[in-house]
């Protein structure tokens, strides 16, 4: 391909957000963090180093954690994301929001959104993890305030809430039901 | 930062994506789980013109207990080859060393065989490859060929993928009966880039002592280094081996290069030490 001037080409997209069919219009560059973020408005997904280290932009795809600045917006079509919006609300909030709060698992906030889903993933396959493998659970997170040790205790006790509450909530936007807008054509998600 | 524009595919057979690349010639690039190939991309040290994105591709998605050893077809997520049990019960190496691969986000989406097409010299699994002598498939429209693990590292971050060609699968041979394995490595922090690592093999004959001593390293040299230890442990029972003898021999076959991380001294200490190790540890699972 021959780099020439000019607008680049757009590709129609429609993404399955925390429930939500959204449709947006990007080029194939867009990487799926700047998508959430800017095309579908979507701030919670934090955005800090761009390629793969802190974590902090991390969302759950088919309910597996994963990198969105390591992703093309286009490569999410037909696969389920779930961002921090979709994990739960103030009024019902997921166990890691809810043990967050309680062991006081974060400052200034901004790496919380990438702990609080790749948390949510982990307890959801390891319901009663031990300290060491909550540590590695995070290990791929980066947090510049705490110094990890509450997040270390908000890990077990999401763990410790999740088994006590009975409630498996991670993929939650995905299970409570895909909600539509009302002017969007569901058959084109494929 | 941000890509670069480029034009973008995503073909949903292999014949397709075989066509998109013998099309794009040098200008194409196969985008796997993107875990080394984004960072890349967004750091504009790279600015392919096509992207060929595989992830559509379903068939590619498999891993699978296959002549003798473990298949991985070009989708498989690490995570998947980590989770599978058939694979791991004929080749324990693969999750003990993909325990050690990134961080269990990154592997969740990065792909064991877009790892090995990466060739990075400290990538844990071309160690693996290159230690159980595994082979990588790779495939052009028209033409598919198989190239040993010693071929496929050609050197660092190249491997003897070809423009127009794509790596569509790469087997790992289980190593022989009463045989035992071990991945060990040192990382400035967990889930970093390996300093030194090892992929070791040790073989004990009938009569338990040690019939075969291998180790593949990572990250003191261009490509995954193979050497063969046996003479220093052959013939010694696992509870009295001389491991660091083993390790002697193993230091005077790799010439590291410094870098900000680890200066070539260091690393060479490593080798040493690491290889005892790995080596004491494999023996002990060996059955």
């Amino acid at each position: 391909m021959t780099a020439s001037p000019g607008p680049e080409q757009l590709y129609d997209v429609v993404l399955h957000v925390n429930g939500v069919l959204r449709p947006a219009s990007v080029p194939a560059r867009r990487l799926l963090s700047d998508c959430l973020r800017h095309d579908l408005r979507l701030t919670g997904t934090h955005v800090g180093c761009e390629h793969g280290v802190c974590g902090a932009c991390t969302v759950l795809v088919d309910g597996r954690p994963m990198r969105s600045c390591l992703m093309l917006a286009v490569s999410a079509e037909g696969h389920e994301i779930t961002t921090v919006e979709g994990l739960g609300t103030p009024a019902d909030m997921h166990p890691v929001q809810q043990a967050f709060r309680e062991c006081h698992g974060l400052q200034c906030g901004f790496c919380t959104p990438g702990f609080l889903t790749t948390i949510a993933a982990f307890i959801e396959e390891n319901p009663a993890p031990s300290e060491e493998e909550a540590r590695e659970a995070i290990s791929g997170n980066l947090c510049r305030c705490t110094g990890y040790q509450n997040i270390v205790k908000a890990t077990l006790r999401a763990a410790e809430i999740t088994r006590s509450s009975g409630r498996g909530h991670t993929t939650s936007a995905a299970s409570r039901g895909s909600k539509h807008p009302k002017d969007l054509d569901q058959g084109t998600n494929p | 930062m941000k890509p670069s524009p480029f034009a973008y595919s995503a073909p949903t057979s292999l014949a397709e994506a075989l066509a998109v690349l013998a099309e794009a010639g040098a200008d194409g690039k196969v985008l796997a789980g993107g875990q080394s190939l984004l960072p890349i991309l967004n750091m504009r040290l790279a600015a392919p013109g096509h992207i060929i994105d595989i992830n559509r591709i379903r068939d590619l998605a498999f891993v699978r207990v296959e002549d003798g050893g473990v298949r991985i077809g070009a989708l498989a997520r690490h995570a998947d080859v980590e989770r599978d049990e058939p694979a791991h019960d004929v080749l324990p190496l693969l999750r003990q060393a993909l325990r050690l691969v990134a961080h269990p986000v990154i592997r969740n989406r990065g792909t064991t065989v877009g790892s090995l097409a990466h060739a990075d010299p400290s990538g844990e699994m071309t160690a693996v490859l290159g230690l159980t002598g595994g082979t990588v498939e790779v495939a052009r429209q028209g033409s598919t060929r198989t190239v040993d693990a010693s071929e496929f590292f050609v050197a660092p971050l190249e491997s003897a993928v070809e423009p127009g060609e794509m790596a569509v699968s790469a087997h790992f041979p289980a190593p022989p009966p009463h045989t035992g394995t071990a991945f060990v490595e040192v990382a400035r922090r967990h889930g970093d880039y390996a300093v030194c690592g090892l992929a070791a093999m040790v073989t004990l004959q009938q009569d338990g002592a040690i019939g075969l001593a291998r180790a593949a390293y990572i990250s003191v040299g261009p490509t995954p280094i193979v050497l063969d230890l046996s003479e220093a442990l052959h013939g010694q029972l696992p509870d009295q081996a001389d491991w660091t003898a083993a390790g002697r021999l193993a230091q005077d076959q790799v010439d590291p290069e410094p870098d900000i991380h680890a200066s070539a001294y260091y690393r060479r200490h490593l080798v040493g030490v690491l290889t005892g190790r790995a080596l004491r540890e494999a023996a002990g699972r060996a059955v």
